[in-house]
């Protein structure tokens, strides 16, 4: 197996904080590779310095077999592509936006033109050309900025979670996107994520990182296969919760995850769980409805996130949820700031991880 | 003929000969030389423009680099120095005009080159007088772009020279607020093209310009000439203002900016 890129005990201090510590890292060409953690856990960091647009404080890093000489990465910057989580535009046209790196790679007028028309015809986005970038719509503008990263065609591509704060629809196309550029073009992808169904389903390895540390590395279904206690700073990740169950005599079992929220799930288990459920699986009422639904808590509104279509709801109930509901019925039952509202979900609809 | 029109209009106002009546005549022959296509008013109305848009390219080629050393480097006294180019912005014309005068007279520092009274010293004077402008709203409009634009080139295979230029294409509209900005004080100000220009009327080297001839006319007591000059001036600031304005609502200054480079281009390309 050839090692397109490796971080050899590299650590990274921020302003006297550690945001890398020792990491060592070897990625595999023709690879994806998801970096899964909570916020602060060192993923972005550890894709910057990929990209080298970072440098390690301690430790080296290899690209293709050679030390990366950080003084002088010029050359080497045009072998790698990073994505930003945070979608960043240049202010002029898609077509401007998608041939900057061409241009200074000094590609001829016509080679270019055309690579730009099947960069959008991957994303979906075609005879898309002349609108003005920033206008786009927020999934658009992300669709974008992966398009202006794949039409560079590069060894190896970054991207810092891709469908964070994307509608599902959006989501789905840029999965679909990384997929196919991976098996096509045999790119090899490192991507940072903490939705964890991109995780399980995309990726040929995982790196799980805590505290700017890899804790764990390997398949999918190695790492979800067994359930380290690692798993457990999942926690900070939507929806995911580690507790301890309890089988009842229905033949289900309950779920402490402390705070005084027990979840109902539909199988039996026992002793240490880690259990996640969709935030699209979750009904929001503003008064406690009789339904089927097991598992039924009343809240508060956190915070309210705005995504294209959709409205992304932090709830909490002793412990903070994620619910994604329509704009539509967002508006029509007039939620706010702080309100209190029940959320309800079945005990079929929570997964054991 | 505009004797004719001046006593039919006193006659329909119902005015005496009076003062009254003398201004309404300069204001007459001010629209008459100004559609007359008058040698000496649009001779001097060139003078201006040429020179003061001359200091502007120089200030521009100097100014830029710097707004740009400013807003995108981290070093010490970076506040204190734009602090220094935004105070300087106040700066007295007359005030800077005296100082460049005793640079440039026989026995300044400067005064081997014999620039004094000659057009090149108003040129360097302006731009001079102009660069505080340029820096400060030129170091705002750099500040002002998204930071995460010059890692974005980068990543994008950029030098660190071409992200730079990156970020400065989208700071454009600002850069090009401050030129005219700049442009609008150099051709407007006095003191300085006064105090080192001389304001010679006469001859092969004349150096007065808009400002210093309405000062002067209005000393001799050629009304219809300095309210022409007047009217002319306000005229210019006003056309390059909404110019700005509409080429900015069309979204061309991006394209403006890139103009000569892609044209060059395109006639290598063709060539081939």
């Amino acid at each position: 197996m050839t090692v397109t890129a490796e971080l050899k005990d590299v650590t990274k201090v921020y302003g006297g904080k550690i945001v890398l510590d020792t990491v060592k890292l070897q990625i595999h060409e023709g690879e994806i590779l998801a970096l899964l953690g909570p916020n602060g856990s060192g993923k972005t960091t550890v894709l910057k310095i990929l990209a080298f647009i970072e440098n390690p404080t301690e430790g080296e890093v290899t690209f293709n077999g050679e030390k990366v000489n950080f003084k002088n990465t010029e050359k080497v910057r045009l072998q790698s592509t990073l994505v930003f989580q945070k979608t960043t535009l240049f202010s002029t046209s898609v077509f401007n936006n998608i041939a900057y790196g061409l241009k200074l790679r000094k590609v001829p007028k016509e080679t270019r033109n055309k690579a730009v028309k099947k960069a959008l015809k991957i994303v979906k986005l075609e005879r898309f050309e002349k609108r003005s970038a920033r206008k786009l719509s927020g999934g658009e503008q992300q669709r974008v900025a992966i398009a202006r990263a794949l039409v560079l065609n590069t060894q190896l591509l970054l991207l810092d979670e891709p469908t964070a704060n994307l509608d599902p629809k959006n989501a789905g196309i840029l999965e679909e996107v990384i997929d196919t550029v991976n098996r096509e073009n045999k790119t090899t992808i490192v991507m940072a994520t903490h939705n964890m169904f991109q995780a399980k389903k995309l990726p040929h390895r995982i790196a799980l990182m805590d505290e700017g540390k890899i804790t764990e590395i390997g398949a999918p279904i190695e790492i979800f296969g067994k359930l380290s206690k690692n798993l457990a700073s999942f926690a900070a990740v939507d929806n995911t919760f580690a507790g301890t169950a309890k089988a009842t005599a229905g033949g289900t079992s309950v779920v402490d995850i402390s705070n005084n929220v027990q979840i109902e799930i539909a199988t039996r288990r026992q002793g240490a769980t880690v259990v996640f459920i969709n935030p699209r699986d979750i009904i929001v009422s503003k008064t406690a409805v009789e339904s089927s639904a097991r598992n039924v808590f009343k809240g508060k509104i956190m915070e309210i996130i705005d995504l294209d279509s959709l409205v992304k709801l932090k709830i909490n109930v002793g412990k903070l949820f994620s619910v994604q509901i329509t704009k539509q019925s967002f508006n029509e039952m007039g939620l706010c700031l702080n309100a209190e509202v029940f959320i309800a979900f079945k005990a079929s609809s929570v997964q054991v991880i | 003929m505009s004797i004719t029109i001046q006593k039919w209009l006193l006659g329909a106002l119902q005015l005496e000969d009076t003062v009254l009546a003398d201004l309404l005549g300069d204001i007459l022959q001010a629209f008459q030389l100004i559609f007359s296509g008058d040698p000496e008013i649009y001779g001097i109305v060139s003078r201006s423009l040429l020179f003061s848009g001359t200091a502007i390219i120089l200030a521009i080629l100097w100014g830029t680099p710097i707004a740009m050393l400013i807003a995108m480097k981290e070093f010490r006294g970076k506040t204190i120095l734009k602090t220094v180019f935004s105070t300087l912005i106040g700066l007295p014309t007359v005030v800077l005009g005296l100082i460049l005068y005793l640079i440039f007279s026989r026995g300044g520092p400067l005064g081997f080159l014999g620039l004094l009274y000659t057009p090149g010293a108003i040129i360097i004077g302006q731009a001079i007088l102009v660069t505080p402008i340029l820096v400060s709203i030129g170091v705002s409009a750099i500040e002002s772009v998204d930071p995460e634009i010059m890692n974005l080139s980068k990543t994008l295979g950029a030098s660190e020279s071409q992200a730079q230029m990156a970020v400065l294409k989208e700071a454009i509209n600002g850069i090009v607020l401050s030129d005219l900005a700049s442009f609008n004080r150099a051709i407007g100000e006095l003191g300085v093209v006064l105090l080192v220009g001389g304001n010679i009327a006469g001859g092969g080297n004349r150096t007065d310009v808009m400002t210093t001839a309405i000062s002067r006319y209005v000393q001799i007591g050629e009304l219809g000439l300095a309210v022409a000059l007047g009217i002319l001036l306000v005229l210019i600031l006003f056309t390059i203002n909404m110019v700005v304005v509409i080429l900015k609502r069309a979204n061309y200054l991006v394209e403006l900016a890139k103009g000569p480079y892609a044209k060059l281009k395109r006639s290598r390309e063709a060539k081939r």
